[in-house]
């Protein structure tokens, strides 16, 4: 037995298969969650032109060929679709290990039995505060209560569960009771993953932005309940960028071992790599998975060191194949420059703008804070 | 010495012949355990039927009668550390 990591050189050279299928099944969200990392384009998605059960049962199984062994079943909310058993099913006969990431609403209890007769291995459910009025009101829907009773039937049918909570101003002095509340419901993982801001984040920074003293003493917490629990409880905790001055190598890699597809069937190697303009956005309806992945301009675009600029050409701290550079989203976000070093890192030039964005948005006082603006697919929300 | 517990993967984790890169895999919620050709026969026999013994000879067997039970326990104890497996007697 060996290392958690499968690297094994594919196709092209050096072009390692891919492991993971990200599916996101349907843009509509019964939730509306302000650190929402999907786009902010998705207002006014029409469910008309979502991927069709025979595209997404076609596409697993190109996935299955070309060796992706995990499939995340997501979205918006998965559980809109009404043909999730049958592509339950569909990714099970491709070999791939399936998770449904839901928000466990309108009805993950009543569909369970049947999701795990189809075929699902795991469920991940996400809470958004261990307080029930907190968490209904950052959710922006009536949603805890059926969220519990939904992770206990997860675990009564026997399958592994997983809790996921995002982290934020208005969460991240709840960890240590979420963390009980996680172990409570039975859950063998627990992922504390501090708000990324992409997408609807990125709208709603500087209401969700915490302090580095709530990011302190989080992680603080997360280590002592990790003594407590031991290994009943994985539990996961990622730290926001915006704190850090090294960047994370965002995805593991530009396209080393991912392939996100949206509800309309385009393929991207990261969920950010929508705002990139530029970027040829192929679809499966058009092309085959595997073309995607070892052909095609999108995939290959970012991949090894060539398209590097400096510092990250010469960097002294020899990172390139640690962190890749960084965010190429982040980059091009911050800089205008979408090959740029990431100026989370303190080796670009541009960190110093980073560090006075983030201090300009932690000296706003917390009755200045502005409120949510909510994420939604339908415009009449507003 | 007998030991009758009955091994066997925990739930939600499940074999898997990794046809593309040729080996065989244990998978799991968010990842994938490598296994080399040992690991694998060991783990075809913990059909959650056999007992830890029946294992073991299953196991001599395929190595002439060669006695195994010290590499089979630690194999499995590897697994289960890692919360992949569960024994019927805890
Ligand atoms: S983050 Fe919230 S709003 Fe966005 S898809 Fe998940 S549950 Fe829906
Ligand atoms: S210069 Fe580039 S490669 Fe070096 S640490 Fe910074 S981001 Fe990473």
């Amino acid at each position: 037995m060996t290392s958690n990591a499968p690297q094994v050189a594919g196709q092209g050279v050096g072009i390692p298969y891919p492991l993971l299928l990200v599916a996101e099944l349907s843009y509509v969200c019964p939730l509306h969650c302000p650190y929402c990392s999907n786009p902010t384009g998705i207002l006014g998605t029409k469910r008309s032109t979502e991927l069709k059960t025979d595209d997404w049962t076609r596409v697993f199984g190109e996935a299955g060929k070309l060796g992706v062994l995990q499939l995340a079943l997501t979205g918006g909310e998965p559980l809109l679709r009404k043909d999730l058993e049958e592509l339950c099913t569909a990714g099970r006969d491709a070999g791939m290990y399936s998770t449904l990431v839901t928000s466990a609403l309108p009805n993950l209890t009543e569909r369970l039995p049947g999701l795990q007769a189809a075929g699902l291995d795991h469920v991940q459910i996400s809470i958004q505060h261990s307080n029930r009025e907190e968490s209904d009101r950052i959710g922006g829907a009536v949603s805890y209560d059926k969220k519990l009773e939904a992770a206990r039937r997860v675990v009564e049918l026997g399958m592994p569960l997983t809790i996921n909570v995002v982290l934020h101003r208005d969460n991240l002095d709840d960890v240590g009771e979420l963390i009980d509340l996680a172990a409570s419901l039975g859950a063998r993982r627990l992922e504390l993953a501090n708000t990324q801001y992409h997408g609807w984040a990125t709208v709603n920074r500087a209401a969700l932005l915490p302090t580095l003293e709530q990011v302190t003493r989080g992680e603080q917490v997360v280590n002592e309940k990790r003594a407590q629990y031991g290994s009943s409880l994985d539990i996961l905790w990622v730290l926001p960028d915006i704190f850090e001055d090294l960047p994370k190598p965002c995805m593991g890699g530009w396209a080393s071992d991912a392939i996100i597809l949206d509800p309309t069937g385009r393929a991207l190697p990261c969920q950010s790599a929508a705002t990139i303009p530029d970027l040829e956005h192929l679809s499966v309806t058009e092309h085959s998975l595997f073309d995607i992945w070892f052909d095609s301009e999108t995939f290959n675009r970012f991949r090894g060191t060539d398209w590097m600029q400096d510092p990250c050409q010469t960097c002294p701290l020899q990172r390139q194949h640690i962190d890749f550079g960084g965010c190429r989203c982040q980059a091009l976000a911050l800089t205008g420059d979408i090959t740029a070093t990431d100026p989370v890192c303190h080796l670009s030039p541009h960190h110093g703008a980073l560090v006075a964005k983030r201090e300009e948005l932690l000296a706003v006082r917390d009755e200045d804070r502005p409120a949510y603006v909510y994420r939604t697919t339908s415009p009449a929300r507003g | 010495m007998s030991d009758v517990h009955v091994p066997r993967l925990a739930s939600g984790v499940r074999l898997h012949r990794d046809e593309v890169r040729a080996r065989d895999v244990l998978l799991f919620p968010e990842g994938a355990l490598v296994l080399n050709d040992t690991a694998t026969q060991v783990l075809a026999f913990c059909d959650g039927v056999r007992t830890f013994d029946e294992v073991v000879a299953a196991v001599s067997e395929l190595y002439g009668g060669a006695d195994v039970r010290d590499d089979v326990a630690e194999l499995l104890a590897g697994i289960r550390d890692q919360g992949l497996m569960d024994r019927d007697d805890e």
